[in-house]
């Protein structure tokens, strides 16, 4: 049984979505646990801390900014880590912890993979997107484009995104809490869909903001407490801990180098691309950028949240090291205590197995308890995210072109998160027994070809015209959604048909050229006159977005 | 009333010096990172065992490791530096430049 877990984590290492979509290989085998006291317990005081937050959240949000960016009045290092919180989810933690317990290094590789997306967003994105941006990411695209144009779309591949990595993180959260709380599936994907809902429709930004917070140094603490126990069994000696990983793994020697993570480059460089340009496409993530004062604010917060990134994922790493003689030699944590079985709770279990084998039953409900929180943060953000594409974006600049007020703005992105929590619930529910896993891919691939190409054109290249913004983002949208459909991914294991008729599952090494290169030609054959006064109006764009004259400052209070 | 400050934040020649001096580090240390970035994955798809080498002679613990902690280190210390920068002379020649053209 062993060989089939071993396979099933490289195929997921090989489909590249483990680290997000974690939760979903675990679908089919959440076998319910018993009731889990430790943490219900932490997990209640969790839910009424940040409730109590929204409570005082909500009396301070006023204005439209309040609600989408927090009034601009985040510090950098606050923001740092609810950038930081966005980035690790419950899957990073269990998904990664369980790819170095199975593969050693490749764990580690898939780590870097993951996180060096971060400096190329401090040096090239960080002070653009503050100085141009205000609620949305919508804003910095359409500033010199057609408003109602150019939001349409860019409010389609938001919700895409959203959309996506809502139904992915629900059956997640789902099959999760049924394996760590012992909770019924349909009762913890609707206590998910409430909380998130409360959050985002009372506190806005700034009670989303400060649940991530929270949330990141409940998930960063815990990983290191774990972690350190876990290290002092050897000694603190990365030797000792290599050498007994080597002697009580099946894998021996092969843990200590890369393995299969390369045997095929081009789903590897498509998975690295998607990773590092659809973090940049993101549009819970961009919004982050609007909630601090000024570019100042906006680059420590990505200094803080790299930090936060790489010392988590390294924390990972050791635990998944760790995990391999601490949990591995350990019967009792295998289904009938046969060290060749299966982990009980399935391949995502080395994490929490490992917080019980140093902590007990305390550590195991502590860290249980960080997870579900974990996943609140996030659906909260985008839910957040997704509101605002359809308030900020398609009911003020596109239906009502301006006109509308704050009030009335605000109103309907509070009903439309009362609408997405609904959607996200039923279609939770829905997908119950389906692999999601390609879900987070999609979500991810989308980011990467229908937002960033446009995103990162329409800051850097003068010549990006409304038509080259609409072509290149319809044309990465629709080559995303086709090649994952097309993929093995969806047409084999989700249809059931029997070959895939695209041979790579990961779309960004092809969808992004595509979209680059629609939104180019779309740009230079446009010669109307509207193309012109875009072109001459980058002008104006590219001083303020290099000094920030002009920015959306901090809201006046 | 934007446009005619901007006119101005345009035609000041700090302008151009500020914005070539903080796009020419960027893009230094982009170029840095994708490079040290590429080499990595290189030495992962052609050359994997290299990467297997123990630490201490005889030992179990490989080279790996430390390299990819080393990686995450220097990558997050060079946002360091940008911010250091960008924070400081950056952002001081950037004001200045807005406080002439309000003027």
């Amino acid at each position: 049984m062993n060989r089939v877990i071993l396979k099933y984590a490289l195929g997921a290492l090989a489909m590249g979505w483990l680290g997000l979509a974690a939760a979903a290989p675990a679908v089919g085998e959440a076998q319910k646990q018993p009731l889990n006291v430790h943490a219900i317990v932490m997990f209640f005081i969790f839910v009424l801390a940040t409730l109590g937050i929204t409570y005082w959240a909500a009396k301070r949000t006023k204005s439209a900014s309040d609600y989408y960016a927090a009034g601009g009045g985040i510090t950098g290092t606050q923001n740092g880590l609810a950038i930081a919180g966005d980035y690790m989810s419950a899957a990073t933690l269990l998904g990664l912890t369980s790819m170095t317990y199975f593969q050693g290094f490749d764990g580690y590789i898939y780590c870097i993979c993951f996180y060096v997306g971060w400096p190329f967003i401090m040096f090239i994105m960080a002070e653009r997107l503050r100085n141009l941006g205000k609620f949305t990411f919508a804003d910095i695209t359409s500033y010199r484009l057609d408003q109602r144009q150019v939001r349409t779309v860019a409010a389609i591949g938001s919700l895409t995104v959203v959309v996506f990595y809502l139904i992915a993180q629900m059956v997640g959260a789902g099959q999760l809490i049924k394996l760590l709380f012992g909770m019924e599936y349909w009762m913890a994907v609707v206590i998910v869909g409430v909380l998130m809902v409360i959050y985002v429709t009372f506190g806005g930004m700034i009670a989303t903001t400060w649940v991530q917070i929270i949330k990141a140094c409940l998930l960063l603490g815990g990983g290191t407490l774990v972690m350190l126990l876990a290290f002092s069994r050897f000694g603190f000696s990365l030797e000792e801990l290599a050498s007994q990983a080597v002697a009580n793994s099946k894998k021996g020697m092969a843990l200590m180098a890369p393995g299969a993570f390369l045997s095929d480059p081009v789903t590897a460089v498509s998975l690295s691309l998607g990773l590092m340009f659809g973090t940049a496409g993101l549009p819970h993530i961009l919004m982050r950028f609007f909630t601090v004062p000024n570019a100042k604010e906006a680059r420590k917060s990505v200094f803080i949240a790299t930090l936060c990134v790489g010392f988590f994922f390294t924390v990972v790493a050791l635990m998944g090291l760790s995990a391999i003689t601490i949990v591995g030699t350990n019967p009792q944590y295998f289904e009938g205590g046969d060290l060749a079985g299966k982990l009980i709770g399935g391949g995502n279990m080395p994490a929490m197995h490992l917080a019980h084998a140093v902590g007990g039953n305390l550590m195991l409900g502590f860290l249980s308890a960080v997870a579900f929180a974990t996943i609140l943060a996030v659906v909260a953000g985008l839910a957040l995210a997704g509101a605002s594409a359809i308030s900020h974006d398609l009911y003020a600049n596109v239906i009502r072109q301006g006109q509308a007020t704050e009030t009335e703005e605000v109103r309907v992105s509070k009903v439309s998160s009362l609408f997405l929590g609904v959607l996200a619930v039923l279609l939770g529910i829905a997908f119950e027994k389906q692999n999601v896993a390609f879900m987070v891919g999609l979500a991810f691939g989308v980011a990467a070809s229908c937002n960033f190409p446009v995103l990162i054109l329409s800051m850097y290249w003068k010549g990006l015209t409304t038509r080259g913004a609409i072509w290149g983002s319809i044309a990465g949208l629709v080559s995303a959604v086709l090649i994952v459909v097309l993929s093995k991914a969806v047409w084999v294991t989700v249809l059931g048909n029997e070959k895939p008729i695209f041979p790579y599952e990961q779309p960004a090494i092809f969808s992004m050229p595509i979209a680059f290169l629609m939104a180019w030609l779309g740009s230079v054959t446009d010669t109307s006159a509207r193309a012109a006064r875009e072109k001459e109006a980058y002008e104006d764009q590219y001083v303020r977005a290099q000094t920030g004259f002009g920015a959306a400052g901090a809201a006046a209070h | 009333m934007s446009t005619a400050v901007y006119e101005r934040i345009r035609k000041n020649p700090k302008f151009d010096e500020l914005v070539r001096k903080r796009s020419r580090f960027a893009w230094t240390l982009t170029a840095i990172v994708l490079g040290i970035y590429f080499i990595f994955i290189m030495v992962v798809a052609f050359n994997p065992m290299l990467l297997a080498t123990p630490i201490w002679e005889g030992g179990k613990a490989s080279i790996a490791w430390p390299i990819g902690a080393g990686m995450i280190l220097l990558f997050w210390l060079m946002t360091g530096l940008y911010i250091r920068r960008a924070n400081g002379e950056f952002d001081d020649i950037n004001s200045e430049i807005i406080k002439g053209a309000v003027e």
